[in-house]
């Protein structure tokens, strides 16, 4: 059945996609509000800008990152002389592509439901009181539950289920960047098909039950 | 004490202007036809259009004043909002909706109580079920209840009642009447009602085009002669009293005032109850005797005080002395000339029909 080596892949990935879920949580909240809320250009462009990994290739995206934190790129340097070393195939690296790929999974949902709340209740809060933060803790995020649980879990489900950015931008290093869809694609090349299933179709079962729960709690939301 | 308002706001091509003085006790009542201003006037109020530029002092206190660019937020006025529709919270429950402002606000300033608030409003019933569960009614209960558990200096309304139907009407009604008998509170009550306003307000704030065209008090305001046309349907005198006598046997009931008394029917009216009546202009004609002969139950002897023209070429409005009460009439130019009416003539006021309100 599974290997020590496909162990490590599946515990490396569900590290990345949790540590990637909360740190798009923590991205997603602010700049969803900010888009949702903001009629301006540089709100335009941000949306855009966020957007695109919907529709670009992972390999463009993974080949402008491995440029730009290379050793020569403008972040590389950066990270060089804050002390961090290089990122481009360490987990770190792994950790900002997925967080840049998987942004608009996180980001969408988040600002479809703070604009989906609406002035109203904003209003309703500060005239009983509430100053703004007051209002965005107590009264814009519970409002916003939905959204926040289905950015989450496309995050993570997203963040699983990527191969082209990881492999541009980690490689395939055991323990460190060798995730389970770089280990099924090990596995194919070196035509242990029997290996490749059972990592395939855990994907294909995790993948479906991913999606039914969310369309269960998104039925039941809009019910009550 | 009172509420000192000069504000402003421009938006595309409506410019709205809030002039006006309000006494800081009672309900005053802000009126005019749909897209006047009112709801702006009263978001205004509250600090809700931060573009609005002027003045607003309430009791002496300064909430805005564009001169030294003081704008306080919406949270930092001590104000009860009531939106048309009720707005609960729909992640909360009734009770957290209800305590949401009073946990806001230091202990100190906690002047009215939740039970207190749940008693006045009748809300005690509710407080377990879920906001989804509640009536149009109740939500707005509930909402009028948790505006007043912040303690508020002004109680700010928007048409509390226009999302209701009848029946949830009537069920408010008398809540917000003995709401605001029994708090010292000044309201500000928007509404195109004039029913509410007669019932409810002692101050009469009339806007048009986003402007106040009068204000003062009820009764004076409502016989003003000089209003605009938009008003003139709604020209109607307001007069308050009591019920002295209920005749059960032809079913009415006997409503004296400062000019005289009326015949109500009893419907519950119950003696001693004091109540309000409207007159609309309409409902009243003039005659140079007294003819007892008529159907009209209601008659009363007047003094002419003022004659103007009214809308329609054919009617004028006329303005009558009833001993210390002042009453409108609405008749034709013609009736005018053949009964030979004039400014200081004594005259009998036949009454068709009178709201109890």
């Amino acid at each position: 059945m599974l290997t020590n080596e496909d162990w490590s892949a599946i515990r490396l990935t569900v590290e990345l996609a949790s540590v990637t879920t909360l740190l798009l949580l923590a991205i997603g909240i602010p700049l969803g509000w900010w888009l949702a809320r903001s009629d301006s250009w540089p709100a335009r462009i941000t949306s855009a800008l966020v957007t695109m990994p919907l529709v670009l290739p992972p390999t463009v995206i993974g080949f402008y990152l491995l440029i730009a934190f290379g050793a020569n790129g403008p972040f590389g340097q950066l990270t060089q002389a804050l002390g961090l070393g290089l990122l481009p195939f360490t987990f770190g690296g792994l950790v900002i592509a997925s967080v840049i790929y998987s942004l608009p999974f996180a980001v969408q949902p988040l600002q479809q439901a703070f604009q989906g709340i609406g002035e109203r209740p904003l209003e309703v809060a500060a005239t009983l009181r509430a100053a703004p933060l007051d209002t965005f803790l107590h009264v814009v995020l519970p409002l916003a539950r939905p959204g926040l649980i289905t950015a989450a879990v496309m995050s993570f489900a997203h963040t699983v289920g990527e191969f082209g950015v990881v492999l541009m931008i980690g490689g395939n290093i055991p323990e460190q960047t060798r995730v389970i869809s770089v280990q099924i694609y090990d596995h194919v090349e070196a035509l242990e098909y029997a290996q490749a299933h059972w990592l395939s179709a855990g994907m294909l079962v995790f993948s479906f039950a991913v999606l039914l729960l969310l369309n269960l709690f998104k039925r039941n939301g809009a019910r009550s | 004490m009172s509420l000192i308002a000069d504000l402003t706001l421009s938006r595309g091509q409506q410019h709205l202007h809030a002039a006006f003085t309000l006494p800081a006790r009672g309900v005053s009542a802000l009126f005019g036809p749909s897209g006047a201003g009112k709801t702006s006037m009263l978001r205004m109020l509250a600090g809700l259009e931060p573009s609005a530029r002027g003045h607003l002092t309430l009791n002496g206190t300064a909430w805005q004043d564009s001169d030294s660019k003081l704008f306080r937020a919406p949270h930092q006025r001590a104000i009860g909002y009531v939106f048309q529709e009720a707005s609960l919270f729909a992640h909360l429950g009734v009770k957290d909706n209800l305590l949401f402002g009073y946990r806001r606000i230091p202990e100190s300033r906690r002047h009215i109580q939740p039970d207190a608030a749940i008693g006045l409003l009748g809300i005690a019933p509710l407080l377990e079920r879920p906001v989804a569960r509640l009536s149009g009614g109740e939500r707005q209960r509930v909402a009028i209840a948790r505006a007043l558990l912040t303690s508020p200096q002004l109680l700010l309304m928007d048409e509390p009642l226009s999302a209701l139907d009848a029946r949830s009407k009537d069920e408010i009604l008398p809540y917000l009447d003995s709401l605001t008998r029994q708090l010292d509170l000044p309201v500000v009550y928007v509404t195109h009602s004039m029913d509410e306003v007669c019932r409810l307000a002692e101050q009469l704030v009339l806007l048009e085009a986003g402007q106040v065209i009068a204000c003062g008090p009820l009764a004076d305001t409502l016989a003003r002669m000089d209003l605009p046309a938009a008003f003139e349907l709604e020209a109607s005198s307001v007069l308050n009293g009591r019920i002295a006598r209920v005749d059960t046997h032809y079913q009415l009931a006997q409503f004296h005032f400062a000019g005289g008394v009326l015949q109500l029917p009893a419907g519950r009216l119950a003696k001693d109850e004091l109540r309000r009546v409207r007159i609309h202009a309409r409902d009243v004609s003039l005659s140079r005797s007294p003819d007892p002969a008529s159907s009209i139950l209601n008659r009363l002897a007047a003094t002419i005080t003022a004659i103007t023209p009214a809308r329609h070429p054919a009617q004028v409005l006329v303005q009558l002395d009833c001993g210390g009460s002042t009453l409108l009439a609405r008749i034709t130019r013609l009736s005018l000339d053949t009964l030979q009416l004039a400014v200081g003539e004594r005259v009998w006021v036949q009454i068709k029909s009178v709201a109890l309100i």
